[in-house]
């Protein structure tokens, strides 16, 4: 399986940003998320200076910025949405090109097209420069649960594989003239859903003895001893410092 | 509906997040028995499978496809308590990995799409099955009209959030329509994969089905045929009766004209609210036509996701209560399972 990890979530590299304690890169990262989501939204340059930080995280973590833009990519439907909010918010309004707009909902486009790139663009960089197990092993550190961090290790781990699953089971049947239009004709794939439900459950059941015949005990084998150091932390604390000192300033400008 | 960070206010933010934390805590209390044994690589490998069949589209209409939400199905299939964390697991991997939804918008997030719809749609689940023939046909119908209602109650949860955590002037009236009227049709496609696809695993393997886990097998076997067209029909029957029951509450509305003006916001420019004070998002009330009667909708939509959450969590605790007896009864399938494998 060692090749299905090296999915497109991940870039590899020897930066500084990669070589981080994963605990330390997700502390800094949830805490930028949260500065960032809670900056008020008159406050533009605020916004610029967080766009400023990121870029520097991102040459940093030597991350192609065309990775990042593909990736960011997944906000576009909210960014559709955002741009119909100013026709339908009330409050005052405003004439742009002729077309009467509100005020407040422009604000509201602004507010919701700045933190949604900014903030997908955070867990870009922690996903572009953290293996999948190590994010789990930091968010384990952090205190959440470890059935939680396991259920997604494998749930990460199986996901490619069930989704060509799904994606084989569609193929067959439209080699075989399947060409469903309309809801009614759906049974067919729920079909071939349910029946890739009980395989994945039976591959569950056959993994897990597997498991247990290596030896499993219900946690996994402590493999990456890496833990976050002193300048780690200090990395992640600084950046996420800086971020959160432009929200603060700019709560207390605005 | 994966809103993205900064959609919702921070105070919204934090209490959904403690709301989520405390309702999948008690999932994982609940499932922590199964998930201490065999079901920690099951219960990742189904998160696989949910994360994979949201990926996966069907038809809808004249060639457009939709996707499953899975909330509902994740519930029935793996039981409540196992079902809500596996959908969150799902919710909190695709922020953190793929960036779909925000970090800081787990809280809402995960209420809305795995605490409300697993918890919300098992309860509706097992309300039904009460109703209807304790049969594959019963428990195909009960698991559409659940995960429909599912879809449903988690846009209506979207919409009071909204009332209390809104960031622009779209007044919850609005919101609440435009959401539970999409909803409703997102909910009859969601209806029918779902019930479709438990009809199919309730087919080839009843046992693994663990919302009837304490329903007599050979009444399962019991199926009426029913056509495609027939399901449909009955999925948006209860669309029909559902929306009937959504506007009743708006039945005393102004005429329209006065409708109208009030939804183009022409009413709502010079319009002075009485709710300033309200511990409610000024946005969200803004304009509102009859603010009393906005906030009795709001108020019953609570109570009712309130109850069917509350509802879930109970059979949540119920189950694991009663699994020293039921896993006996899992346990009679053990060789034919080892056999398949």
């Amino acid at each position: 399986m060692g090749a299905g990890h090296a999915h497109a979530l991940y870039q590899h590299g020897h930066s500084t940003v990669h070589r981080m304690g994963p605990e330390a890169k997700l502390a800094a990262g949830f805490a930028s998320v949260v500065a960032i989501a809670t900056t008020p939204r008159e406050a533009v340059w605020a916004f610029a200076l967080h766009a400023a930080v990121l870029a520097a995280v991102v040459t940093a973590a030597e991350l192609p910025p065309r990775f990042v833009l593909r990736r960011l990519a997944i906000v576009l439907p909210f960014v559709a949405f955002a741009f119909t909010i100013p026709f339908v918010a009330g409050g005052e309004e405003v004439t742009v090109l002729g077309v009467g707009l509100s005020r407040d909902g422009l604000w509201g486009t602004w507010n919701v097209l700045a933190k949604a790139v900014l903030g997908a663009s955070v867990s870009i960089v922690v996903a572009g420069t953290t293996e999948e197990a190590r994010i789990f092993k930091g968010l384990e550190r952090l205190r959440v649960p470890v059935a939680i961090t396991l259920i997604a290790t494998f749930m990460l781990r199986y996901l490619t594989l069930i989704a060509d699953e799904l994606r084989r089971t569609r193929v067959a049947m439209r080699a075989r003239g399947y060409a469903p239009r309309w809801l009614w004709e759906a049974r067919p794939v729920a079909s071939a859903a349910g029946a890739v439900f009980v395989r994945s459950y039976e591959r569950g059941e056959r993994v897990h003895a597997a498991m247990l015949a290596r030896g499993f005990t219900g946690t996994m084998p402590e493999l990456d001893t890496r833990t976050a150091t002193r300048a780690d932390w200090l990395r992640g604390a600084t950046v996420a410092g800086v971020v959160a000192a432009t929200a603060l300033a700019a709560a207390v400008t605005t | 509906m994966h809103a993205p960070d900064g959609f919702l206010n921070a105070g919204t933010a934090v209490a959904t997040g403690a709301i989520s934390a405390g309702a999948i805590g008690v999932g994982l209390r609940q499932a922590r028995e199964q998930l201490a044994d065999r079901q920690v690589p099951l219960a990742g490998i189904s998160a696989a499978f949910i994360f994979a069949a949201q990926m996966f589209n069907f038809p809808v209409a004249a060639g457009t496809t939709g996707h499953l939400l899975g909330g509902a199905l994740a519930a029935i299939l793996l039981g409540p308590a196992v079902g809500s964390v596996v959908v969150a697991v799902v919710v909190i991997v695709q922020a953190l990995l793929f960036a779909d939804g925000g970090v800081s918008a787990l809280g809402y997030n995960v209420l809305n799409m795995a605490v409300v719809t697993a918890f919300g749609g098992y309860a509706v689940f097992r309300g039904l099955l009460r109703l209807l023939p304790r049969t594959a046909t019963g428990v195909v119908f009960a698991s559409g009209i659940a995960a429909g209602v599912s879809v449903v109650l988690s846009a209506t949860a979207f919409s009071l959030e909204w009332l209390f955590g809104a960031t622009f002037p779209v007044p919850f009236d609005t919101v609440f329509g435009a959401m539970v009227g999409v909803h409703l049709l997102i909910g009859i496609g969601e209806g029918v994969l779902t019930g479709l696809t438990v009809g199919a695993v309730l087919a080839a393997r009843p046992d693994l089905v663990a919302g009837v886990h304490d329903l007599d097998r050979v009444a399962l076997r019991d199926r009426a045929s029913i056509g495609m067209r027939g399901f449909l029909l009955a999925g948006a029957l209860v669309a029909l009766l559902l929306a009937t029951v959504v506007s009743q509450f708006a039945a005393p509305a102004p005429d329209g004209l006065e409708r109208v003006a009030e939804d183009t916001g022409i009413a709502e420019v010079a319009r002075d609210h009485a709710l300033a004070d309200a511990p409610f998002a000024d946005y969200a009330t803004h304009g509102l036509r009859n603010e009393s009667l906005s906030l009795a909708v709001a108020g019953t939509a609570g109570v009712v996701i309130t109850l069917a959450v509350g509802a879930g969590l109970v059979a949540a605790v119920r189950r694991g209560r009663g699994r020293g007896r039921a896993s006996e009864g899992e346990h009679e399938h053990g060789p034919a399972r080892a056999g398949v494998g």
